[in-house]
């Protein structure tokens, strides 16, 4: 495509308007930030106000009772993208889990936050809902093994979650009230 | 020889180069402060020596204005690594940054930067061929950038030192010629009798349409010889990379940058002499040589004054417009402003012949 | 020796030197070394011409030849990568025409010292005031200021043609 270019006025050509329509911007920006406020944040003190459904880093939760609610299912670790996560499961002489009712419980469970991208499919994959995206987004370290985040960090970071335990019921109760569920009742 | 004469020297030497260096330092804060407010932001605000910083109210807003981070930047220029590529001509690029820096600094040399201090004038070197001394100098910086960009033996910085070579020889030759029409009127090379002149007569800028057509073609080249935006070609970072200093780190940078501001101070006051009057106002009796100290403080105080307004406006037009190519950059020196120059000296001769 | 003196010594023995070493450098045969040789030379050059008091002189001299015509030269020879100088094979008849040229031109030198009366010396009086030069160049120094104007006019002409490629 051709694009003709325009022709310029005497006047134009002499650069003069563009010069003072340069001075205009120039100095509306200036006099804003002299006199009002400059547009940007001062990041460490001042922090953003995130919104809800924010996906930062992932981390391990606890269930209210102070249990650690994933049992080692690895699906977070088969799904996730990069593979930052990295689990080791208890093994057959493990150590029991918290909770009664869960299988087993990880005897380690790694992240290593280099490698994670915040995609967010461990969150939507786990069974458990045992890790959630918090709403940390600046993690830093000062060596890479630093970065590796490991089960008792994890659990730490994360906190208590509050809320069902089991996915599966707050789904059907999802789903009820959008009254399209297309699994059958047992 | 005259020993009050060589210590006299010494010491106005030591102090203008002392002070040049601060000044350098210090507009390239006020750079990076004029240019964070214009797009908005707020700049450096945070560099705080550990005491200061603890005074009252006074330290906090020193450190929001950004006082101390020249000191941090010279810091961190000195403690970086300095690199040498292995493909570099290693006498020239360790040549280069010193020669772009020296020519802005012997600049200074001839500039009237006040009236009297006691009884000696404020001045170097009072030359009688003061502005073509500045004019030869000024004109070597160039092979500082030249050099750097063949030494480094690369692409970028070759474009870069080739660019530069064509561009500074073009608004050279437009700079020297926008100036005759202010020697014809004033009769003599020397500075100091260009501010006599304008104590005398009003500033150039004023005097007539001539003159100001010198200022403005003037103003113009500057920019292009000082190779600020809009016509910092052998930089250009969007095509060249870095332009000559791509190869550079450490200290070697900081001279090329350094030196980049240094020739801004240098010219900016060239201007301020030939057009706005050097140390001079038009009122309260300062257009006068100082009498008494506290005058000839002012009248420093004064010259240094109308060096920061250019200094200003070097660094506010590089905001306000975009960069020029290449090509448009060649036609403009030679092609506008090469011609324009000459009709103003030939129109200055007819008006100097109609008025006498 | 007063201080002058010594200074034109000094000025004269590094202007020889780096002119020497324009041409013969035994360091190295590349064209921006030489280059770089010769902008020293015009530079003390103009430190002796300061020497005889003739600021003028000196000025202009860096202004036009380091300044500008030495970056030109810069400038070409960059642009056409005007690669290291091999040593080429000196021809007999160039180096006699050369060596005439040159002792022939070194003759008239010193015959015209010799046959000069060495005057008494002063300094120039023009330096600084431009109305002293136009008006000597204007009236005394007329006849070579046209001629060599025209001279240049012509040359200037002449490259023009020279360069433009494809002559109607
Ligand atoms: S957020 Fe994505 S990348 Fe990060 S651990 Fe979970 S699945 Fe892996
Ligand atoms: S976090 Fe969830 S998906 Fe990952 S292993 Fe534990 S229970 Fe399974």
């Amino acid at each position: 495509m051709l694009v003709k270019r325009a022709k310029l006025s005497w006047l134009e050509r002499l650069y003069f308007p563009a010069l003072l329509g340069g001075l205009k911007i120039t100095w509306r920006h200036f006099a804003r930030t002299l006199f009002k406020k400059a547009v940007t944040m001062e990041y460490p003190e001042q922090r953003h106000q995130l919104p809800a459904g924010y996906r930062g880093a992932p981390y391990l939760v606890k269930d209210p009772d102070g249990n650690t609610k994933c049992v080692s299912c690895q699906l977070c670790e088969f799904v996730c993208p990069p593979k930052a996560i990295k689990i080791i499961p208890p093994g057959p002489d493990g150590q029991p889990p918290d909770r009664a009712n869960a299988e087993k419980m990880p005897r380690e469970f790694e992240i290593n936050m280099l490698r994670c991208i915040f995609c967010g499919f461990c969150q939507e994959v786990c069974p458990e809902e045992a890790i959630f995206l918090k709403e940390d987004y600046s993690l830093v370290g000062l060596t890479r093994g630093e970065m590796i985040y490991n089960k008792e960090k994890l659990l730490q970071l994360g906190g208590t979650h509050h809320g069902p335990i089991k996915k599966w019921e707050q789904k059907l109760r999802e789903a009820r009230a959008q009254e399209a569920f297309p699994v059958k009742q047992g | 020889m005259d020993w009050d004469f060589i210590i006299i020297s010494s010491v106005k030497i030591v102090c203008a180069v002392v002070a040049l260096l601060t000044m350098v330092a210090y507009s390239v804060l006020v750079e990076r402060k004029v240019s964070a407010f214009i797009q908005d932001r707020v700049g450096p605000n945070r560099t705080a020596p550990p005491l200061v910083a603890a005074i009252p109210v006074i330290g906090p807003f020193l450190v929001r204005l950004g006082i101390f981070q020249p000191l941090a930047d010279g810091l961190k220029f000195i403690l970086k690594e300095d690199f040498t590529p292995s493909h570099v001509r290693k006498i020239y690029f360790w040549l280069a940054p010193a020669v772009a820096m020296v020519p802005a600094f012997l600049t200074i040399a001839v500039i009237p930067f006040g009236s009297t201090l006691g009884k000696q004038n404020m001045v170097i070197a009072d030359l009688n061929v003061g502005i073509l001394y500045s004019f030869g100098i000024v004109s070597l910086a160039v092979y500082g950038i030249v050099l750097a960009g063949w030494a480094s033996n690369s692409k970028y910085p070759f474009y870069g030192g080739i660019r530069s070579s064509a561009q500074m020889i073009s608004y050279e030759i437009a700079m020297g010629m926008s100036v005759v029409p202010v020697f014809m009127m004033v009769g003599h090379l020397n500075l100091s009798e260009v501010i006599q002149a304008q104590a005398d007569g009003g500033w150039f800028v004023w005097r007539s349409p001539m003159t100001f057509l010198s200022f403005v073609i003037f103003l113009i080249a500057a920019f292009a010889e000082t190779n600020r935006l809009p016509f910092d070609m052998p930089e250009c970072e969007t095509e060249l990379v870095g332009g000559y200093h791509t190869e550079y780190s450490s200290m070697k940078f900081a001279l090329f940058f350094l030196g980049e501001y240094a020739a801004m101070i240098a010219v900016s006051s060239l201007m301020v002499v030939l057009f706005f009057g050097g140390w001079t106002l038009p009122f309260f009796g300062l257009n006068q040589p100082a009498e008494s100290l506290g005058m000839g403080l002012l009248h420093i105080a004064i010259f240094l004054g109308k060096m920061l307004f250019f200094m200003v406006v070097f660094i506010w037009v590089r905001w306000m417009i975009p960069r020029f190519r290449y090509d448009q950059l060649m036609d403009m020196g030679w092609k506008r402003f090469v011609p324009l120059a000459l009709a103003n000296i030939v129109l200055t001769a007819v008006w100097m012949w109609w008025m006498a | 020796m007063s201080a002058p003196d010594l200074l034109f010594y000094l000025f004269a023995g590094l202007t020889l030197l780096s002119a020497l070493l324009v041409v013969a450098n035994p360091f190295s045969r590349n064209p921006v070394t030489s280059a770089m040789f010769l902008v020293l030379t015009m530079v003390f050059l103009s430190g002796l011409f300061v020497l005889l008091h003739a600021f003028f002189l000196a000025a202009v001299q860096i202004l036009v030849y380091a300044g500008a015509v030495m970056v030109l030269f810069l400038f070409v020879i960059m642009l056409l990568d005007v690669k290291e100088e091999e040593r080429r094979r000196i021809k007999a008849f160039s180096l006699g025409l050369g060596a005439t040229g040159v002792g022939g031109l070194f003759l008239l030198i010193v015959i015209s010292i010799f046959k000069g009366e060495s005057g008494a010396g002063g300094y120039p009086r023009i330096e600084g005031s431009t109305f002293e030069l136009g008006r000597l160049l204007f009236t005394n120094y007329l006849l070579p200021f046209e001629i060599v104007s025209v001279l240049l006019l012509v040359a200037m002409v002449g490259a023009i043609l020279l360069s433009k490629k494809d002559l109607k």
